[in-house]
C-alpha cells in the first residue's frame, strides 16, 4: 500500500481481523458453491447406482422435472433473498390455469383472451399478497399462510361450482390452443435429445434474474431489503414497493407454470399445487439462499431445482421405492442448511 | 427570520410520544451551515429520537421543523435526503451481508441507463472516498459486516459527505469506539465543518462534544435542560451539567462503604468539577 493521503489525517490501519480472503475463499463462500458440490456429488451418486441415469432421456426427463419446479424457484428464491415467504405460491399456479382454462371456455373466447386474462389476475393475487403483508406488518409467513388456504378452497369451490365437476373440461379444440401449446409446453430437440420448452424458458428466467439481482438497482434493494429492512429505509431504499413487487415476481411464474400446466394436459385438477410451494422453498433453500433474508442467488436456487430433479427422478431409475424421494429431499434440506448457517458465520458481523 | 439567512434546521417546541410514551417534549434547536450542534443526554434521554424526526424517520407531533426557512414534515428519509440531510444512525443502517461498495451506494445507486449499475464507478468512487478519509480497503467487495465498527463508522460518513450533505447528523458516532477511531471520526466532524456543512453530532461523552461543538443542547428525560454557546460554558461545567453534580455526590457516598478507592476518585472527580457546593 503505497497510496500517498491527500488529507493531513493519518491514515487507519485496517484491524488485523480483516485479512484478505484468498481466491479460493472467496469460491467458497458464494452462495451456490455447496449446492454444486452436493449436485455433483449427486449426477456421480446416480450415474453409478441406476443403470439407465446416464442416458439421454433420462436426462431430459430430469431437466423437464427441474425446470417445471425451477421456474418456480427463480422468483421464490428472489422473494426469500428479500426476506420473504409466499406459501401460496403452489396453489396460485393451479388458480392461475384454472382462470385462462375457465375463462375461454365459458365465454367461448380465444385461449389468448384466457391467458391474458390470467396473468392480470395472478399479478393481483401477488400484489395483494404484497400489500396485505405491507399493510399489515405480520410476518409474510403467516400472511400468505392465510391467502394459501384461500385460494385453495377457492380452487375446488369456484371449478366445482361452475363446471360441475373437480377438473375443467379440455379445451384442446379451442381457438388459439395450439399456438399456446407451442409456447407454454412443446418439445423440441436439441444436440439430439427431445427437450420441453420450459427447460429454455427456466433457463431464461434464471439468467434474467441474475442479471437483476447482480447488475441492477432493483436487485440491490431485493438484497438490502432481506438483509436489514430498517437499514434500507433509512437510506431511501422504497422497501414497501420492493416487497411488493417481490410478491408479484412469485405470481408472474405462477402464471407461467399454470399455463404450462393448463396447455400440457389441457384440463386442470382444481385440486392440484397444495404441497408444491414447500418444494421451491426446498429448491432456493439448497441452492444457497438463506431462510432470513439477504443472501442467495438465482443459480443456487437452478442448481437446487436440478438437485430436485435429479433426486425425484434418480430414485426412479435407480428402482428403489419412490417412496422415500421426500425423505432424501428432508436430508438434503437439513445439510443445505447447516452449510448455509457456516456460510453466514463466516460472513456476518464479527464483533 | 428575514434579517439574516436561515437556519439550515431549526426545530421550535418539538414533541413527540410513542403511544402513552412521551419521548421528547418542547425541545428547541438550530443549526447554521459551518456549525457543529452537539446534543448531549443520558440513555434515553431522547436524543435519538429528536434526530429520528429531523431526518425524517419519525413525524414530530407537536412543534414545527423548518428547514431552511421553510416548515416541513417529512413523509420518509428519502424526503429528508433529497433536502440535503443525512443521517448516520447509531444503527449505522447498513446491510452486514452486502459489499462495502454496495452500502455506500444503496439507496443512491450510480447507474448506466434503464437500472444497470455502474459498478466499476461505485467501487473505485468507494475506495477513493474512504482513501480520503484515511481507510485504505484493500477490498471493497467484502460483507461491510467485516469491519470494525469506526470503518462501518467512516463509510457511513463519508457515504453522507459523499451525496452532497448539507446538514449531517451523526447518531453516538463515537459511542462504540476506542479512543484513536473515535479520534478519527471527530476529526472528520471538523472537516465536514470547514466544508460548511451543518453537523448535529449526538453523544453522551462531554470530553468529545467538547472540542468540535460550536453549541450543545443538553435533554434529560425528553426535555431540553439547557443551550448553551461554546463560549457560555467550559468542559467542566458541561459534564457537572451532563451527570447532573447531586447525583454524582449522591453515588460517591453510596459508593463510600463499599469501595473506598472508587469513592475516592468519584470525590476528587466532584471536587474537580467544583461541585462540592451542590
Ligand atoms: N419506538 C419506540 N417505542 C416506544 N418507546 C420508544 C421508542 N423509541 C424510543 N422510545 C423511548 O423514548 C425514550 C427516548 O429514547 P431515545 O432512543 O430517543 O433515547 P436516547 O437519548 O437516544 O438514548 P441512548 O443514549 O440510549 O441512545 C426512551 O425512554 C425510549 O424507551
Ligand atoms: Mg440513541
Amino acid at each position: 500500500m503505497n497510496q500517498t493521503v491527500a488529507q493531513p489525517a493519518q491514515p487507519v490501519k485496517l484491524d488485523e481481523r480483516v485479512t484478505r480472503k484468498s481466491p479460493l475463499r472467496r469460491l467458497l463462500g458464494r452462495p451456490e458453491i455447496g449446492a454444486l458440490i452436493g449436485a455433483l456429488a449427486l449426477f456421480v451418486f446416480f450415474g453409478l447406482t441406476a443403470d439407465t441415469f446416464l442416458t439421454a432421456n433420462a436426462f431430459s426427463t430430469i431437466l423437464y422435472a427441474s425446470s417445471t419446479f425451477g421456474i418456480m424457484a427463480v422468483s421464490v428464491s428472489l422473494l426469500m433473498i428479500g426476506g420473504e415467504f409466499d406459501l401460496s405460491a403452489g396453489v396460485m399456479v393451479t388458480t392461475s390455469a384454472l382462470v385462462a382454462s375457465m375463462f375461454s371456455y365459458q365465454f367461448s373466447l380465444n385461449i389468448w383472451v384466457g391467458v391474458a386474462v390470467s396473468l392480470a389476475v395472478t399479478l393481483a393475487l401477488g400484489f395483494v399478497n404484497g400489500l396485505l403483508y405491507v399493510k399489515t406488518g405480520l410476518p409474510s409467513f403467516i400472511v400468505t399462510l392465510g391467502t394459501f388456504f384461500m385460494l385453495a378452497g377457492a380452487n375446488l369451490g369456484v371449478t366445482k361450482a361452475i363446471s360441475d365437476n373437480v377438473a375443467t373440461p379440455s379445451i384442446s379444440d379451442m381457438s388459439g390452443f395450439s399456438a399456446a401449446k407451442q409456447v407454454f409446453a412443446s418439445d423440441l430437440t436439441l444436440f439430439g435429445i427431445q427437450v420441453k420448452i420450459t427447460v429454455l424458458w427456466w433457463l431464461a428466467m434464471v439468467a434474467v434474474a441474475t442479471w437483476l439481482l447482480l447488475r441492477t438497482r432493483a436487485g440491490n434493494w431485493v438484497f438490502a431489503v432481506g438483509g436489514s429492512a430498517p437499514s434500507a429505509r433509512a437510506v431511501g431504499v422504497p422497501v414497501a414497493k420492493t416487497k411488493i413487487a417481490l410478491f408479484m415476481g412469485v405470481a408472474f411464474t405462477a402464471w407461467f407454470s399454470g399455463m404450462h400446466l393448463l396447455f400440457a394436459f389441457d384440463s386442470v385438477q382444481s385440486g392440484e399445487g397444495v404441497g408444491n410451494e414447500f418444494f421451491y422453498i426446498i429448491c432456493a433453500v439448497i441452492g444457497g439462499c438463506l431462510l432470513t433474508g439477504g443472501y442467495g442467488s438465482a443459480i443456487g436456487a437452478a442448481i437446487g431445482a436440478f438437485i430436485f430433479g435429479m433426486t425425484n427422478k434418480g430414485i426412479v431409475y435407480a428402482e428403489w421405492n419412490p417412496d422415500w424421494f421426500k425423505f432424501f429431499l428432508g436430508a438434503m434440506l437439513l445439510i443445505a442448511t447447516v452449510v448455509n448457517l457456516v456460510v453466514r458465520r463466516r460472513a456476518e458481523v464479527s464483533e | 427570520m428575514s434579517e439574516t439567512r436561515a437556519p439550515l434546521v431549526r426545530l421550535a417546541g418539538v414533541g413527540k410520544h410513542y403511544g402513552n410514551i412521551i419521548a421528547l417534549q418542547d425541545v428547541s434547536l438550530e443549526v447554521s451551515a459551518g456549525e457543529v450542534v452537539c446534543v448531549l443526554g443520558d440513555n434515553g434521554a431522547g436524543k435519538s429520537t429528536l434526530i429520528k424526526i429531523v431526518s425524517g424517520l419519525h413525524r414530530h407531533d407537536s412543534g414545527t421543523y423548518e428547514v431552511s426557512g421553510e416548515e416541513v414534515r417529512f413523509g420518509s428519509p428519502r424526503d429528508a435526503l433529497d433536502r440535503g440531510i443525512a443521517t448516520v444512525y447509531q444503527d449505522l443502517a447498513v446491510v452486514p451481508l452486502m459489499p462495502v461498495w454496495r452500502n455506500f451506494f444503496l439507496g443512491s445507486e450510480r447507474r448506466r441507463g434503464i437500472g444497470r449499475l455502474d459498478i466499476d464507478f461505485m467501487r473505485r468512487t468507494t475506495k477513493s472516498e474512504l482513501l480520503e478519509m484515511g481507510i485504505d480497503l484493500r477490498d471493497v467487495d467484502q460483507p461491510i459486516g467485516t469491519l470494525s465498527g469506526g470503518e462501518r463508522q467512516c463509510v457511513a460518513i463519508a457515504r453522507a459527505v459523499h451525496f452532497g450533505a448539507k446538514v449531517l447528523i451523526l447518531d453516538e458516532p463515537t459511542a462504540a469506539l476506542g479512543v484513536k477511531q473515535a479520534g478519527v471520526v471527530l476529526r472528520y466532524i471538523v472537516r465536514a465543518r470547514e466544508r460548511g456543512l451543518g453537523v448535529i453530532f449526538i453523544t453522551h461523552n462531554p470530553h468529545h462534544a467538547y472540542p468540535v461543538g460550536d453549541r450543545f443542547l443538553l435533554l434529560k428525560r425528553g426535555r431540553g435542560i439547557g443551550y448553551h454557546r461554546k463560549d457560555e460554558v467550559t468542559r467542566e461545567e458541561l459534564t457537572a451539567l451532563m451527570a447532573g453534580g447531586a447525583e454524582l455526590e449522591q453515588l460517591a457516598h453510596e459508593l463510600e462503604g463499599i469501595e473506598s478507592g472508587a469513592a475516592e476518585e468519584l470525590s476528587a472527580e466532584v471536587k474537580r468539577l467544583g461541585l462540592t457546593d451542590a
